[in-house]
């Protein structure tokens, strides 16, 4: 007899920090994320503030889950590229990157994956509005991911300007 | 071996932690308690960096018995590396003190 809520909501590419912050505040009020889908996340209930939740763009790699799972933490979900995790607050600090180099390896990886999808979206619309209709479609795609690299580059630069003077 | 190129302090107690066999949860712990609790290693950037330290040679994957938690050792250039850094490290404090404290 599990209490559940399910909510449907939207974010960019570029919002995965606001995202975070979205489902700890959820966890801080007593739901914390169990499964997720395509702009839909579900909760169950827990103590407020029992934990930490964390998610991050990668390829699925068994090994990688398991390896975070070693250290406490515990695999929610996947959905397309992205992973989730929670850990018990009790069990000490979640995150799951600690130095300005690997956030800034982290946007690289971001950033690779906005690429490829970005171009061939660009290359598709750009065939398609010769012969069908919904060329366009992956055109409007290709803007908003190229957006979406723009503004991944952003935080990517602010951390290079911070590793200039330290770690 | 580059000996111009600073480590990171993430890799250098990583690679301290590798002085004997450890898992990638032992070096977590490790290096907190090492660092007097200033530096706790997040997963990601701990498996990126022993993933990245094997591609160098600088670490080990020990052959895994079943199931367990897979663990690390130094290697001969590893240890190498750790021991110019220390070298490295030496020099600036012996400056700092040389120059701050007129030792």
């Amino acid at each position: 007899m599990a209490e559940k809520v399910t909510i449907r909501k939207w974010f960019w590419v570029w919002e995965f920090e606001k995202e975070e912050e979205w489902l700890n505040e959820m966890a801080m009020n007593g739901w914390v994320l169990d499964s997720v889908g395509f702009a839909v996340y579900h909760f169950v209930r827990c103590e407020p503030g029992e934990y930490t939740v964390r998610l991050e763009m990668r390829k699925y790699d068994q090994a990688y889950v398991d390896f975070v799972e070693s250290t406490g933490a515990e695999f929610i979900d996947r959905m397309a590229l992205w992973i989730y995790f929670r850990k018990k607050t009790e069990k000490g600090p979640f995150d799951l990157f600690s130095d300005i180099d690997s956030k800034i390896s982290y946007m690289d990886r971001i950033g690779k994956f906005l690429m490829i999808v970005g171009g061939m979206n660009l290359i598709v619309g750009l065939f398609n509005t010769a012969g069908h209709r919904l060329g366009w479609l992956n055109l409007i795609c290709a803007t908003v991911l190229m957006y979406a690299l723009g503004r991944i580059h952003g935080k990517k630069e602010a951390l290079m300007k911070e590793r200039q003077l330290h770690e | 071996m580059n000996n111009d190129i600073a480590l990171t302090e993430s890799t250098f107690y990583i690679l301290l932690s590798l002085y004997s066999p450890c898992h990638g949860y032992g070096i977590m712990q490790q290096t907190e308690e090492l660092s007097g609790g200033r530096i706790r290693l997040a997963a990601g950037t701990l498996y990126g960096a022993l993933n990245n330290m094997c591609d160098k040679g600088w670490i080990i994957q020990l052959p895994a018995d079943g199931s367990r938690k897979k663990e690390y050792r130094l290697t001969e250039r590893g240890l190498a590396v750790l021991r110019s850094e220390v070298e490295r490290l030496r020099e600036l404090v012996k400056n700092g003190d040389r120059i701050l404290e007129g030792k």
